[in-house]
């Protein structure tokens, strides 16, 4: 049996490679693939204000999202073109007080829906509404395994109690539960306390998601960034716990790219397998793709379809395939393993969305941003700077924002 | 640890899928396929004949029988094949057992 959707491929065998025939110079608009699993970014408002938030540092205002007759529309065109899975997120998407109608609409039309959530809005009423309304899978985020240093990091009081609360009435409902744990240089230390909360709480899988980045990560990388030595014990220990827990917890492992040698394959590449839904309707090729500034993204808004938007718009053609690629890429033996990289990366720490992301020791710019890395997770600047629509928060001497 | 969670499959095991892993045809790309968290499997014909038996009532007994019925092949090779199966499925957390409601 093939996992379909994790190693990227789509489910008919062909033609099934939309890149391919990209890179032929026909049409993409009859055959190019249309993704299995879509991100919706219901809302960009929070109650939390996690320094590594990866969404944009412009953050969508409530006034700008999308109505609930306009998500519903979309859930329905998305099950129409043949998206099987819907990730509901934000931001928070539980701030929306039409989520329930929402997850009813995606069970309507037969989409798959996963919840991705701070939980710290949720009761037990609601989550069992939204069970009855046919929620498949609940993400609920932790940001330590106690919490002194979890509401610390999340900016809230009492937020890790609350989703500790959460996660025993996800279960309660026969809901599965995947515990999302974003790790950095502060809350590296309890990775195995961490490892073993989501075995207390039954979860099914663990994402041990080291910090990516870009928007609000990017302006607190030097509060966040591991050392070398944190992220060798850390595979360590998560290889260790992965062997151990076989058959009792998954765990899915996001390796820093800064230390890496090789570029991750960032979204699958660009436009080949996933897009995501913004708050005010845009259809981006990753959540971060608002980030690189000069390219223009289509909006469910605007009078073309979905469809149209994934397979011709500016946007998603730029970056995909292989033939935009400069060299080192372009004739790398690598070039379709990873794309060369993340664009957004490459634009943030490059200036250019179109140069090899610097994760890749291939990249001109490598060392330097190893070094970078190095030095900025030696120099122990722990102070976080806030996420919030203010243009962010820098955490005060004995407040912590908490 | 839930119930359900490592179960080993045999003759009298009544499996189901979970809630969380759906079996569906998609029409789209015209395959079936389960649904699960952040996975999307493709089964394979003879997989998709066997989990579209899993009702949590049928035991795998009752399955092998009714295929070897229908393929007039031997029942032996059939349950090695079944159970192999399930099991790799049940591994994976995509496959449960029928239990009573405790609360």
């Amino acid at each position: 049996m093939t996992d379909i959707l994790a190693d990227g491929k789509t489910a008919s065998p062909a033609p099934s490679d939309g890149l391919a025939v990209l890179e032929q110079k026909r049409s993409t608009a009859e055959t190019f693939g249309i993704p299995l699993a879509v991100l919706a970014e219901l809302t960009h408002r929070c109650p939390l204000q996690c320094p590594y938030c990866s969404n944009p540092v412009e953050l969508d205002r409530g006034s700008s999202e999308l109505t609930t007759g306009e998500w519903k529309k979309v859930l329905s065109e998305l099950a129409e073109i043949g998206v099987l899975q819907i990730h509901f997120s934000g931001g928070e998407p539980t701030a929306r007080k039409d989520l329930v109608e929402l997850v009813q609409h995606a069970t309507d039309v037969e989409l798959y829906s996963n919840l991705i959530t701070s939980a710290v809005l949720l009761n037990r009423e609601k989550l069992s509404a939204l069970a009855d309304a046919g929620l498949c899978h609940v993400q609920i985020s932790f940001q330590g395994n106690e919490p002194i240093v979890a509401d610390r990091v999340a900016g809230l009081k009492n937020a890790h109690e609350k989703k500790l609360e959460v996660a025993k009435w996800t279960r309660e409902l026969d809901l599965p539960l995947t515990v999302n744990a974003v790790m950095h240089r502060q809350n590296l230390h309890q990775l195995r306390d961490i490892i073993q909360m989501a075995v207390d709480l039954d979860a099914d899988r663990l994402e041990v998601a080291n910090v990516q980045y870009y928007g609000w990560a990017l302006k607190n990388r030097a509060a966040l960034m591991p050392t070398l030595q944190q992220i060798e014990e850390t595979s360590r220990i998560v290889e260790e716990a992965a062997t151990r827990l076989k058959g009792i917890l998954a765990i899915d492992y996001v390796v820093p790219d800064y230390y890496a040698l090789r570029p991750k394959k960032c979204m699958g590449g660009w436009g080949r397998q996933f897009f995501n839904i913004s708050p005010a309707g845009k259809v981006l090729p990753c959540h971060a793709a608002e980030s690189i500034t000069g390219l223009e993204f289509e909006s469910v808004r605007s009078n073309h379809s979905i469809a149209w938007i994934w397979q011709n718009s500016e946007a998603f053609n730029r970056y995909r395939g292989t033939g935009w690629m400069p060299e080192p890429c372009k004739s790398c033996e690598f070039r379709e393993i990873d794309f060369g990289g993340c664009r957004c990366q490459a634009f943030a720490l490059t200036g250019d969305a179109g140069n090899t992301d610097p994760a890749c020791t291939l990249s001109p710019r490598h060392e330097e941003i190893f070094k970078t890395a190095q030095r900025e997770a030696a120099a122990h600047q722990d102070r976080f700077l806030y996420r919030n629509f203010a243009g962010g928060t820098l955490e005060t001497e004995g407040e912590h924002g908490a | 640890m839930a119930l359900g969670r490592n179960i080993s499959v045999s003759e009298a095991s009544r499996p189901k899928l979970p809630r969380h892993a759906r079996l569906k045809f998609d029409e789209t790309r015209q395959v079936w396929v389960i649904l699960a968290p952040e996975r999307v499997l493709a089964p394979d014909e003879i997989a998709v004949e066997v989990l579209q038996l899993c009702d949590g009532v049928r035991s795998v007994a009752d399955m092998v029988d009714q295929l070897a019925a229908k393929y007039a092949a031997p029942r032996e090779a059939i349950l090695t094949d079944v159970i192999a199966m399930l099991q790799d499925l049940a591994d994976k957390g995509f496959l449960t057992e029928a239990r009573e409601k405790t609360s």
